[in-house]
């Protein structure tokens, strides 16, 4: 867990060699309730820090998802076409969503760490 | 009041209940030079019978279709619907239910619109179909911004030969949503060349088939240029009943598919409330506007049906909603699914032979009369005839002698004076041999 | 003797627990399969003519040789089919259907009578003008009806439903703007606001921006003229607005809003409680759809036909859509295209739709109105309101008010009340389902948690009310009393349990195919 970067929109982003892997947090996963579908973007679209980069559908619901960082879309997860529960199941493993090429890591450093994540869940109870 | 139950000893004690001391302190938020101190400027109540009185005397003024020999068409049209729709569709349980928001005990309506969804899908040889739009025209209007939202363009190339309504209908929406539109002028002949028009910023080419000449064509050569530069094709029909006879619009490759859906299980009504299909291909389904029903099952394991796939509705969605309908036509698809259960595919096939052998007969019959030319040399149910004088006159003369005899072009190409002479004439099997003997002596005698 | 006697007294039973019919059928509850399942492409319940021996084809290669997939029942077994399926739906005819927002009222059936006369059913949008001058007649004199109701000047009949009517009157004030040569960007909308709303300004190219509530549940009107700017085309607010509320500062926001050069759109949809009351135009009102089938009790049919009119000032009058109805020496005639209606100074921004409106809507919701006169379209009013606040009377010591009331014709409760109980609204909502109830509107509006919108309508007797009322409040005080069983998994009586939404979302089947009906069939062996 301790890899993971988030957002106060409840997006996590964990970065490999330069690629962004993005998703929802445990916390957003349970708030939206069984997630039905994901929208998600085209390969190769680029994106602004803060842009909208997917929807989260449940039943009654639809939750945009934002950009933790800047990029270019390199990936999207597919699977979830199939099997949009694993949001719910795995909402920080295999129910990411998108993987964008970084085009500026210093966006990092204005996302909380998973203490400062923790910190802030407790302060919206 | 025969609809009001309280007495005034109800209202003495319902207010008493709330501590009001009258009914206007209810209204205590209305600011006070707001409300009203008399009654509006409008008759008083009125009886059951003086109403009825008013309202016949009314109807009494207009010439019933079904009193005349009566060939208008033009996106309405005069088909018998069985007696058993009108009164399945008064029955208190469909007629005055509200939106199915509760399945567990709507499960009538929804079954209704499952069944109504699939047989749309069928008869338009497309996947999936939604639970109905306000009309024909106005799902053709949604077709063209779905066709946006899919290609992510905005340039539309409209026929011609589309209906003239419709194109406004998808003109005015498209005022102010960016898109571009492509106009052609209307050609009875049905030479024009939209394939031509496309380029790779073209979300969709929409065509009418039958068109509103009542020229038919074959669409799939139009379908594959369209594709071929990643357009949709959106293909128009007016004429359900056509759909019993003609190759479908969906073996012809086209994308979306609305038509109007009057033609089976509802009346004329003067233009409304009429029933928009709306049908599409599977991999479309979350950019469709209005409602859609779906199966599953409930907590026994049971089939069951509930409105599904809402996050693309305006409740949900708001302003990213994929259109802003709410209200459709829920009692008129009912019509619809009824009629279409009564004829079945057998039923609907011969309602088409019988609407098309009649035309072709009436048309080949007045196409003899001295001066008149046949335009359409391939249609349904609905042709058009060149006249030897001005369409207006002879409709006109028509109607003087008791026959309705079918819509001058003029009067939907205003301005346009090729359409002066056309007038485009509708078949359906209401006509009796009879009829037709009268229109061809009528309108000899209006020409000579 | 005969010997054939039988036991004609009841004997006490309750089903054994886990008895199944081998049917399936519950008594009166009967199952019903697809038409899909029990027709045939072969099967057909009408009687056609045979086809002419000489008839001719101009078809061609344009044949459909496909088979379609239609099924047809004969017509003994289509009734049966339709009747069947009819007795799993609640009515408004069955019983109250406190649905807020909604107006379910009842559905006199003279209208039905009147909107089936041959002379209003049976004529064609395109006949000559000659023969329709009643149709006309009938349109122009509801319009006349709808203007002395409103105190606007104008009306715009063509609009399908309240969504289209919202679209004709935003299309109205951007043609207005436009034609001002002032075009605007934002629309402002409160967040108590119907979802058509914000989805209509979309719809016009506008950008939304949301205002939000007082702690009154009322339009802030400082955050209002804060968001006020000329780049603002036009607010769209609800009023009575959607927690049941009249938004009091009513003229002051339209005052601000017009100081902004903008304009003002009413929703029309809680028309019911003002009627006879207060007119819209009184208020500073620019356009206001009328939702016909609520305020003027066209049934909803199970989601419509609707029909939505949209009264306009004179600012927006020129501006109103083609077709409309013109009155020249008693002669009623159509201007259909522009020209026509430059001809009478119109600026018409387009059209709506292929025909003139909703004519079968029309005739019903102009019967409706004679029959009440202007006498009883406020009495309506008075009766809704009343109706609304009695109940809210009756219910706040024990649910939770969301508002301080009067309320007008609607009484909004919030989930506070159910607070450390398990139970849900949604719960709620279920359980009034098995006290054969339709439940009220849930969720809605937006602005307080867990919302429950009670809208009784006029028509409900005081008796209707008091045993409504009464069985509430058992459930209420069931929810307190921890009786989660009674809620949890209700309806336990209704025809289904309660129905998985989330399969449906997630592998949507939105239609039978052949391949369905083989895995049903070998489930069901």
């Amino acid at each position: 867990m301790s890899d993971l970067k988030y957002t106060e929109q409840h997006e996590w982003v964990r970065v490999n060699d330069g690629v962004a892997e993005i998703g929802i947090s445990d916390y957003a996963a349970e708030q939206l309730g069984d997630v039905v579908y994901v929208e998600l973007p085209d390969v190769g679209r680029t994106v602004e820090q803060s842009g909208e980069i997917a929807v989260v559908e449940s039943v009654k619901a639809a939750s945009e998802i934002y950009a933790p960082v800047s990029g270019e879309v390199v990936e999207v997860n597919g699977a979830l076409d199939d099997d949009p529960a694993t949001v719910n199941a795995e909402p920080t493993g295999k129910g990411w969503m998108v993987r964008l090429k970084l085009s500026n890591e210093d966006e990092l450093a204005t996302l909380m760490d998973a203490d400062a994540y923790k910190t802030y869940l407790e302060g919206l109870e | 009041m025969r609809y009001l139950p309280h007495t005034p000893q109800d209202r003495a004690e319902m207010l008493a209940r709330i501590g009001a001391a009258n009914i206007n302190e209810l209204f205590k938020d209305v600011p006070a030079d707001a409300l009203l101190n008399e009654r509006l400027d409008l008759p008083m109540a009125a009886s059951e019978m003086a109403v009825e009185r008013q309202l016949s005397a009314m109807a009494a003024m207009n010439t019933a279709a079904g009193t005349v020999p009566f060939f208008i068409g033009c996106g309405a049209y005069r088909h018998h619907v069985p007696a058993t729709v009108d009164h399945l569709i008064q029955r208190s349980e469909f007629l005055t239910a509200y939106t199915p928001y509760q399945p567990e005990i709507s499960q009538g309506t929804l079954q209704v619109l499952f069944e109504f969804q699939t047989q749309v899908a069928a008869l338009t040889g497309m996947d999936v179909a939604n639970a109905s739009m306000y009309d024909g025209s106005t799902a053709a209007a949604e077709a063209v911004m779905m066709a946006a939202r899919v290609t992510r363009r905005q340039r539309t190339v409209l026929s011609g030969n589309l209906h003239p309504h419709y194109r406004d209908v998808i003109l005015t929406n498209g005022t102010y949503t960016g898109e571009a539109f492509v106009k052609n002028s209307p050609q009875v002949t049905d030479d024009e060349d939209l394939a031509a028009q496309v380029d790779d910023q073209t979300a969709a080419v929409v065509v009418q088939n039958p068109d509103v000449f009542g020229n038919l064509r074959d669409l799939t050569p139009l379908a594959e240029a369209v594709h071929a530069k990643g357009a949709l094709l959106i293909v128009v029909v007016t004429e359900t009943v056509s759909l019993g006879m003609v190759k479908s619009p969906g073996a012809m490759g086209a994308d979306i598919v609305v038509a109007e859906g009057q033609s089976i299980g509802n009346g004329l009504n003067f233009g409304g409330p009429y029933v928009g299909l709306f049908a599409t291909r599977q991999k479309y389904v979350r950019q469709m506007p209005g409602r859609l029903c779906g199966e599953t099952t409930d907590a026994d394991g049971k089939r069951g049906y509930v409105l599904t796939l809402s996050t693309r509705e305006q409740h949900i969605r708001r302003e990213k909603a994929t259109s802003n309908i709410c209200t459709n036509s829920g009692l008129c698809a009912l019509a619809f699914s009824i009629h279409m259960t009564l004829l079945g595919e057998k039923g609907l096939r011969h309602l088409a032979a019988l609407n098309h052998a009649g035309a072709v007969a009436l048309a080949e019959s007045l196409s003899e009369v001295p001066g008149v030319e046949l335009m359409t040399e391939r249609f349904f149910n609905e042709f058009t005839l060149r006249l030897p004088k001005e369409a207006q006159e002879v409709v006109e003369a028509l109607t003087e002698k008791g026959i309705l005899g079918g819509v001058r072009m003029s009067r939907l190409f205003p301005g346009d004076d090729t359409m002066d002479t056309l007038v485009t004439i509708a078949v359906t099997e209401t006509n009796t041999p009879e009829d037709f003997a009268a229109y061809r002596k009528a309108l000899e005698e209006v020409l000579s | 003797m005969n010997r054939q006697g039988r036991p004609t007294q009841p004997v006490a039973s309750s089903a054994p627990e886990g008895l199944t019919t081998f049917s399936g059928n519950k008594g009166l509850q009967l199952e019903e399969a697809l038409i899909f399942e029990i027709g045939t492409t072969q099967t057909t319940g009408v009687d056609l003519a045979d086809l002419p021996a000489n008839a001719k084809s101009r078809i061609g290669d344009l044949a459909r040789t496909d088979e379609i997939g239609l099924p047809g029942l004969t017509e003994p077994e289509t009734m049966r089919h339709y009747v069947r399926l009819s007795q799993k739906n609640y009515a408004i005819d069955s019983g109250i259907y406190p649905l807020g927002s909604c107006t379910m009222k009842h559905n006199p059936r003279l209208n039905e009578k009147m909107a089936r006369l041959p002379g209003f059913s049976d004529i064609h949008p395109m006949q000559p003008q000659s023969t329709v001058q009643g149709a006309l007649e009938l349109i122009d004199t509801l319009a006349h009806w709808l203007k002395v109701i409103t105190g606007m000047p104008a009306v715009a009949m063509s609009p399908k439903a309240g969504a289209h009517g919202e679209l004709c009157g935003l299309m109205a004030i951007r043609a207005c703007l436009e034609a001002r040569g002032d075009a605007r960007v934002r629309v402002l909308v409160p967040e108590s606001a119907h979802g058509t709303n914000p989805a209509t300004a979309a719809a016009c190219g506008y950008k939304v921006d949301t205002i939000p509530a007082t702690e009154e549940g009322r339009v802030d009107l400082e955050a209002l003229k804060a968001k006020l700017g000329d780049d603002v085309a036009a607010l769209m607010l609800t009023n009575p607005n959607t927690c049941g509320l009249f938004e009091r500062d009513i003229i002051e926001i339209c005052e601000a809003v017009h100081g902004a050069g903008a304009l003002v759109y009413c929703d029309g949809a809680n028309l019911n409680a003002i009627m006879g009351k207060v007119r819209p135009g009184d208020l500073g009102i620019d356009a206001m759809h009328i939702n016909l089938h609520k305020t003027f009790s066209t049934p909803h049919g199970g989601g419509g036909p609707g029909a939505g009119p949209v009264v306009l000032s004179e600012t927006l009058a020129p501006f109103a859509p083609l077709p409309f109805v013109v009155v020249t020496d008693g002669t009623f005639s159509l201007a259909e295209y522009a020209p026509e209606a430059e001809a009478h100074g119109a600026q018409p921004f387009g059209r709506l739709t292929a025909f003139h409106g909703q004519m079968g809507m029309f005739v019903r919701a102009l019967s409706f109105m004679m029959s009440h006169g202007s006498d009883g379209i406020a009495q309506a009013a008075e009766d809704a309101v009343l109706n609304a606040n009695y109940i809210m009377a009756s219910l706040k010591d024990i649910m939770t008010a969301s508002f301080e009331g009067p309320c007008m014709h609607e009484a909004l409760f919030d989930d506070r009340f159910l607070k450390d109980t398990d139970v849900t609204t949604l719960d709620m909502a279920k359980a009034m389902i098995d006290e054969g109830m339709h439940p009220m509107t849930m969720y809605f509006p937006l602005v307080v948690h867990g919302a429950m919108l009670i809208e009784p309508t006029e028509s409900e007797s005081k008796q209707t009310l008091d045993a409504f009322i009464s069985t509430m409040r058992q459930l209420v005080e069931a929810a307190k009393a921890g009786e989660t069983e009674r809620f949890t998994g209700a309806p336990h009586f209704a025809p289904m349990k309660r129905l998985d939404e989330t399969a449906a979302a997630r592998k949507p089947v939105l239609r039978w195919t052949p391949e369905e009906n083989a895995s049903h069939s070998a489930a069901a062996e």
